[in-house]
């Protein structure tokens, strides 16, 4: 079987999960398409995974309440091994990325990360993905009873329901108690659309000039537009705007239909975590910043003079 | 305690890559110490300094001649020695994290740093491997770290904010922005780390071989419209970026 770990939050199938049915069914690999459903509550989220995968397998578990990299891989791994999987496919996401190497050490499996194509090639399996900081697109290939593989996000199309809803079944997880104690969190709020799922996103950079001018003109053009608010690292360093914010190789990776720069210089770090953008928009007062090298348009302008004409 | 901690050279981040055959070819290009590698040999060196029983912090590098200048770096900061096992094979996470793990136990380490993602490869994958490996648990994408005795707590972050945390040495901690600023190796420190260890270890002794090959390499550029507009009158390009995003890219309607 192709085994899937659902990801979903707030009770709900994340896109990125329809993303990886996708990209199992068009893999070339055989055998039925399988979500694994982990947490507590997730009756809903099973229902939607069966929608569109041939069998749903479930565990609602207080023990599942919240996400571990140990007990993720664990029950990943024994599920991959009862049901003799050939592809693991796991969520590109932190979380993800944080537990799949452990998975594939379990079922002494390659991996390959970050997938953005999957393609399998006889019995092996060939992933692209992006390395020397989304600059290069490498194919690379691993072979093997089973393969585990970590799926970008916004890679695939999200997959249509199936013509018939799988089955769902319970299954049973011998779980290995956590060794890390969570002893705070802090979740960003925001009121806007997610960074990662944002079709449009506006970005401030340095040259935007302040944390007030970048709520009057960041924010103030993402919420005319309806779009999700970017920052890059000089202005969270800067203490304007929240790590959560930052787009590029430390911060989040994002492919949106628009994103916006205002005052960017763009630099390869950032450049790294948005060039994947399908258009680029560029404001900076300097004609030769490398952004509008990746710009599709670009204004050499004052951020103050024009969004206000673009609100 | 022990520290192990994880070190590679890459390309600087404003250096041209360029491709040769099916391969990226470094040759030429400016390298430098990873910059979340060098996160990893600073923390080391703080916890040290801030009064934690550390032993010994030793640097490892596993690959080619270039990682030399990587450990020299580290050493120079202020690692005690380093280790180097030196390859030309390119081994992915998976294998590679054998090669840590055996170093680890063989040098009684409790703590190992890694980088949270290489500025060439990313595959964000060593840490975790490792500590799979080891049997140990992980915390990635660290931005604050303490310890106590044998208690580690800090600081990292997780896929919707971050998560304060409290775990029993040993582990593996991978690094992220934030956790500290990597101190500049002076002068005298560069001339005392020529004294230090270096030890060059072949790496037929671990007996790894790579489970992923890479099979292709190109330099994928999105063609992009570079349509350049005059902004001094703001009110006028404000009014031709709108009406070429409407008809020409119909990204707004
Ligand atoms: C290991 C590492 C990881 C990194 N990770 C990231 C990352 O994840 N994300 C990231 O963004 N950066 C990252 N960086 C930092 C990156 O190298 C740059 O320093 C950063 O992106 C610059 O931010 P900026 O464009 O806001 O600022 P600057 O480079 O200072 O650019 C400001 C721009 O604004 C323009 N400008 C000034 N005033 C105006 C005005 N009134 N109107 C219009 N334009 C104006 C200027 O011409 C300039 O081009 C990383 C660096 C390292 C070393
Ligand atoms: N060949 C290597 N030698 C030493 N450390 C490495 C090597 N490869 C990766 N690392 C470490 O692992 C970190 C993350 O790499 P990766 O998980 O491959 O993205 C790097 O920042 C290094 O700290």
């Amino acid at each position: 079987m192709i085994l899937i770990v659902a990801e979903h939050a707030g009770g709900m199938l994340a896109k990125s999960t329809l993303e990886m049915v996708t990209a199992a069914r068009d893999s070339g690999r055989e055998g039925p398409i399988t979500l694994l459903v982990l947490g507590q509550g997730v009756a809903a989220v099973a229902k939607e995974a069966a929608a569109v995968a041939d069998q749903v397998l479930v565990a609602d578990l207080p023990a599942l309440a919240a996400y571990n990299a140990e007990v993720w891989a664990a029950a990943t791994a024994q599920i991959a091994r009862e049901g003799e999987a050939t592809t693991v496919l796991i969520g590109g996401s932190r979380s993800g990325r944080e537990y799949a190497p452990r998975v594939a050490v379990k079922l002494d499996a390659p991996y390959l990360e970050d997938a953005i194509k999957l393609t399998a090639s006889g019995d092996a399996l060939q992933a692209q993905r992006y390395t020397y900081l989304a600059r290069v697109t490498e194919t690379v290939e691993a072979s093997g009873p089973v393969i585990v593989v970590s799926v970008k996000p916004g890679s695939f199309a999200p997959a249509a329901p199936a013509a018939q809803p799988g089955e769902e079944y319970d299954v049973e997880l011998e779980l290995p108690t956590p060794r890390v104690e969570v002893t705070g969190r802090s979740v960003e709020k925001t009121s806007r659309v997610a960074l990662t799922e944002a079709d449009v996103i506006v970005t401030g950079g340095r040259g935007v000039g302040g944390a007030e001018n970048f709520a009057t003109y960041v924010e103030g053009l993402a919420d005319a537009i309806g779009a999700g608010v970017g920052a890059t690292r000089a202005v969270v360093d800067a203490g304007w705007r929240p790590y959560a914010e930052q787009v590029g190789q430390t911060g989040k990776t994002v492919q949106p239909q628009a994103y916006i720069a205002l005052g960017v210089s763009g630099a390869v770090q950032h450049l790294s975590g948005m060039g994947k953008s399908k258009n680029i928009i560029a404001i900076n007062k300097d004609a030769e910043a490398p952004i509008f090298k990746v710009a599709d348009y670009g204004i050499v302008g004052d951020v103050n003079q024009i969004v206000p004409a673009l609100i | 305690m022990k520290i192990l901690t994880l070190v590679r050279q890459v390309p600087d981040a404003e250096a041209r890559i360029k491709i040769q055959g099916q391969a990226v070819d470094l040759d030429g290009t400016t390298v430098v110490i990873d910059g979340m590698d060098e996160y990893g040999v600073e923390e080391a060196l703080r916890l040290r300094e801030a009064g934690v029983s550390v032993e010994e912090i030793i640097a490892l590098a596993v690959g080619p001649k270039r990682n030399e200048d990587a450990l020299r770096t580290a050493l120079a900061m202020g690692v005690d020695r380093a280790i180097h096992v030196e390859t030309d094979e390119k081994y992915d996470a998976v294998a590679l994290s054998r090669i840590v793990a055996q170093v680890a136990l063989a040098e009684g380490a409790e703590l190992v740093l890694v980088g949270g993602q290489e500025a060439d490869w990313d595959s964000q994958a060593l840490g975790a491997a490792s500590a799979e490996r080891l049997g140990w648990p992980q915390l990635t994408w660290t931005n604050e770290l303490k310890i106590e005795g044998d208690t580690l707590t800090g600081r990292h972050d997780v896929d919707d904010g971050n998560e304060s945390f409290s775990a029993t040495l040993p582990v593996v901690v991978t690094t992220q922005q934030g956790l500290n600023e990597p101190r500049y190796p002076t002068l005298p420190n560069i001339m005392k780390a020529k004294k230090k260890e270096l030890r060059k270890d072949g790496a037929g002794a671990y007996n790894v071989t790579p489970t992923v090959k890479i099979v292709g390499t190109e330099i994928q550029t999105r063609a992009r419209r570079n349509t350049m507009i005059d902004g001094k009158d703001p009110q006028a390009a404000a009014q031709q970026l709108l009406e070429l995003l409407r008809s020409e890219a119909k990204v707004i309607a």
